[in-house]
């Protein structure tokens, strides 16, 4: 059933496989950090064909499944502009794109969550808008949304075999590599199983930590 | 070689047929496992409570496409062979159970104490009071956001991909196999058609929600 | 000894159906007893030992100040709150323990449910079910619990909510109601249910003070019919000195004085009800 010699032996394929599905991660974190904000003002826009039409980019990206976005990215984008991107680009761009669209969402929640009075009290003190944002509003919104930013990149790290369809190198594809020479599916599919659950538990552990803390912080 | 993308159609309406048979049996499973799970995530007895506990972390702690692989492709080498259609509905089903349960959980957990109080003060037996007066109110808060999971769900059906079910979008990757030079019409397409079905579950959930709740809360 | 024996015999009595309303002792024997009561939640013992009777029909008020233990005392009697320590008999049996060769244990949930059957309760802030219109709320408990039919709990409940003033509203939601409708429909709730001995937990103290009226007029109806015994626990004091037979005054955790209303209101001995008098009139409540 079990075999611990073979296990022991494909381990280390896995582990350094393991550092690219992080890489992989964490980048695409980045892209819906920055996305996301983007997507959260544009969606709060005065100009009004603005608000609506990210909302409906919001809208449809959240709407269809990832997979075929990465695909889209991967075999279509280079036939559209000519461009051809590597996996890793691909991978990145299309989990962070997916992601930032919930990221706008939980900007919109945290500065829903200022109090109108503070914006008040800044036009009472003249503060110009980019101040008002800078140093009222952002610092007040962002830290309650901190533990649920933790959250989705725990999500998007678990979303990363995905991208094993466009034959990036992470996890998912070095097992399915493995598989595929050794005719033997058990162990490494098992084996990234557990490696998921170690760092997605710990992870998420290191989250309830976090947020606890805050809360205690904020005196709740 | 086709005149238009009208051509790739009937292909990917075949395939969205798979998708949706998909996505129906295992939101039924997920539905059931939510509340068997976040019930019993509430037991009195420790054993019940952790042995949940014990799903929910492992399911929610790896990833989908792993649960798929290892059910479908693992579980043959110990002497266990799944059909691909039920592989699909057990990975999906019990990974979204393990999620809807924590809504259960917590929507059981949000009726307000004075509720139970006056079950109690009424004599109800226990399951009456789940039965009657909890669950129907905890439901209603359950609504929205097992809509917003039903909708990841459909999306995530697309993996069934992965062990080579017929579904949507795979009938959409052996058309751009063969038809290379339309890969972006087929890939549109691909992405409009789950954005349809999508989009009507999600605008169904919320007149279910709204005819639910009216003249009530 | 011979005392646990009692409690068997009666345990017997009521068991048998139809018995027990026309009981002919039941002027001389308490419907309540609360025996050395006490209660702690972690290291805050809310009561200090509870000695307390109520005689069958006698409306009983509770008066004190708060974080006196008034509330969980009722609530005990509910069965929301288990006592620390000592017992609780309901018409004549024990409502938290059954003898088991000989020992007192803790009763299970058949145990309860059957004691349950004598009490009704009703609470500070209604607990309606708001997912039910009115009937339902006052029908839901008579057809599952009871076992009535529809046509019979809708009877009851129709007839009981013309009583209190609502036949007008079967088919509103709660959401839709003002608090002084959700109380009265609360009080139909659990009249319905036809209990011996009826719990008032401060019922008009979440109300606005236009509303309270209409509340207590319905409990003065209430109580002049005369069947049901009544803990009154509350803070109206001109409304505890006209309806009730008995005024306990708590304080501490502890029952410092009682009294018919006359001697609590116009004649308080202990100093502790008399500050306690004064300041509730001086603040003119």
């Amino acid at each position: 059933m079990w075999d611990w010699k073979y296990a022991w032996d494909i381990l280390p394929q896995l582990l350094s496989a393991l550092k690219m599905t992080v890489w992989v991660t964490l980048c695409a974190f980045v892209v819906a950090l920055i996305i996301g904000l983007l997507l959260a003002f544009a969606a709060r826009s005065q100009f009004k064909p603005l608000s609506l039409i990210t909302k409906g980019v919001i809208e449809f990206i959240r709407n269809t499944p990832l997979l075929v976005q990465v695909f889209f990215l991967y075999y279509s984008l280079p036939v559209l502009t000519g461009i051809s991107i590597p996996a890793f680009y691909a991978g990145v761009i299309g989990l962070g794109l997916h992601y930032s669209t919930y990221l706008s969402e939980v900007y919109r929640s945290g500065i829903e969550g200022v109090p109108k009075g503070q914006w008040e009290a800044a036009t009472a003190l003249n503060y110009t808008k980019a101040q008002t944002w800078r140093s009222i509003i952002l610092p007040q919104a962002v830290p309650p949304i901190i533990p649920v930013l933790g959250n989705y990149l725990i999500v998007m790290f678990k979303e990363t075999p995905i991208l094993c369809a466009i034959t990036l190198v992470e996890m998912m594809l070095t097992a399915k590599n493995i598989v595929s020479q050794s005719f033997r599916a058990f162990e490494p599919y098992t084996l990234v199983g557990i490696l998921f659950f170690i760092i997605s538990y710990i992870a998420s552990l290191l989250v309830q930590r976090l947020e606890k803390r805050m809360n205690l912080q904020r005196g709740k | 070689m086709p005149d238009s993308w009208i051509d790739f159609l009937p292909t990917l309406l075949k395939g969205a047929e798979i998708t949706i048979v998909v996505a129906f049996f295992s939101a039924i499973l997920a539905l059931v496992v939510s509340f068997v799970a976040g019930l019993g995530r509430l037991s009195k007895l420790w054993i019940i409570r952790t042995l949940t506990a014990v799903y929910v972390e492992i399911f929610r702690g790896t990833s989908l496409l792993v649960q798929l692989f290892w059910l479908y492709f693992a579980l043959p080498f110990i002497g266990i062979e799944l059909p691909k259609m039920l592989a699909a509905i057990l990975a999906i089903g019990l990974n979204f159970g393990a999620y809807g349960s924590e809504i259960v959980r917590s929507a059981v957990l949000a009726v307000p104490k004075g509720q139970w109080e006056a079950t109690v003060a009424l004599n109800m037996k226990p399951w009456q009071r789940l039965w009657n007066v909890i669950l129907p109110q905890a439901s209603l808060r359950m609504l929205p956001p097992f809509g917003n999971q039903l909708v990841e769900l459909i999306k995530s059906t697309s993996l069934v991909y992965f062990i080579t079910m017929a579904d949507l979008t795979y009938q959409a990757m052996v058309l751009r196999n063969n038809y290379i030079s339309w890969t972006t019409e087929i890939l549109v397409l691909l992405l409009l058609m789950y954005f349809v079905i999508a989009t009507l579950v999600s605008l169904a959930v919320r007149l279910l929600e709204r005819k639910l709740t009216a003249g009530r809360l | 000894m011979l005392k646990a024996i009692g409690i068997d015999e009666q345990a017997e009595l009521s068991k048998v159906p139809g018995q027990e309303g026309n009981r002919i002792d039941t002027g001389t024997k308490p419907i309540v007893k609360y025996t050395g009561v006490t209660k702690s939640f972690g290291d805050l013992q809310v009561l200090k030992g509870i000695d307390l009777e109520m005689q069958p029909g006698e409306k009983v008020a509770v008066i004190g100040p708060s974080g006196s233990g008034k509330t969980t005392l009722g609530r005990m009697l509910m069965t929301l709150e288990e006592p620390t320590e000592g017992t609780i008999e309901l018409d004549g049996e024990l409502l938290w323990h059954t003898h088991e060769k000989g020992e007192l244990v803790r009763a299970g949930e058949k145990h309860l449910h059957r004691m349950r059957s004598n009490v009704g309760m009703i609470f500070q802030h209604f607990n309606l079910f708001p997912h039910m219109n009115v009937l339902r709320n006052v029908t839901e408990a008579p057809r599952k619990v009871l076992g009535l039919s529809k046509e019979e709990a809708e009877e009851r409940a129709v007839s009981m909510l013309g009583k209190v003033g609502l036949a007008d509203k079967l088919k509103m939601y709660p959401s839709n109601l003002s608090g002084g409708q959700k109380q009265r429909v609360a009080i139909a709730r659990a009249l319905v249910m036809r209990p011996k001995v009826m719990v008032f937990d401060e019922v008009t103290s979440a109300l606005d003070p236009e509303l309270v009226g209409e509340v207590l007029e319905v409990i003065r109806e209430i109580a002049e019919e005369g069947e049901m015994a009544m803990m009154l626990i509350t803070h109206e004091m001109d409304f505890a000195k006209e309806i009730a037979d008995r005024v306990i005054f708590g304080a501490e955790g502890r029952i410092v004085e009682q009294g018919t209303p006359e001697e609590i209101f116009d004649n308080p001995k202990s100093d502790r009800l008399q500050s306690f008098l004064q300041r509730f009139r001086s603040n003119g409540i």
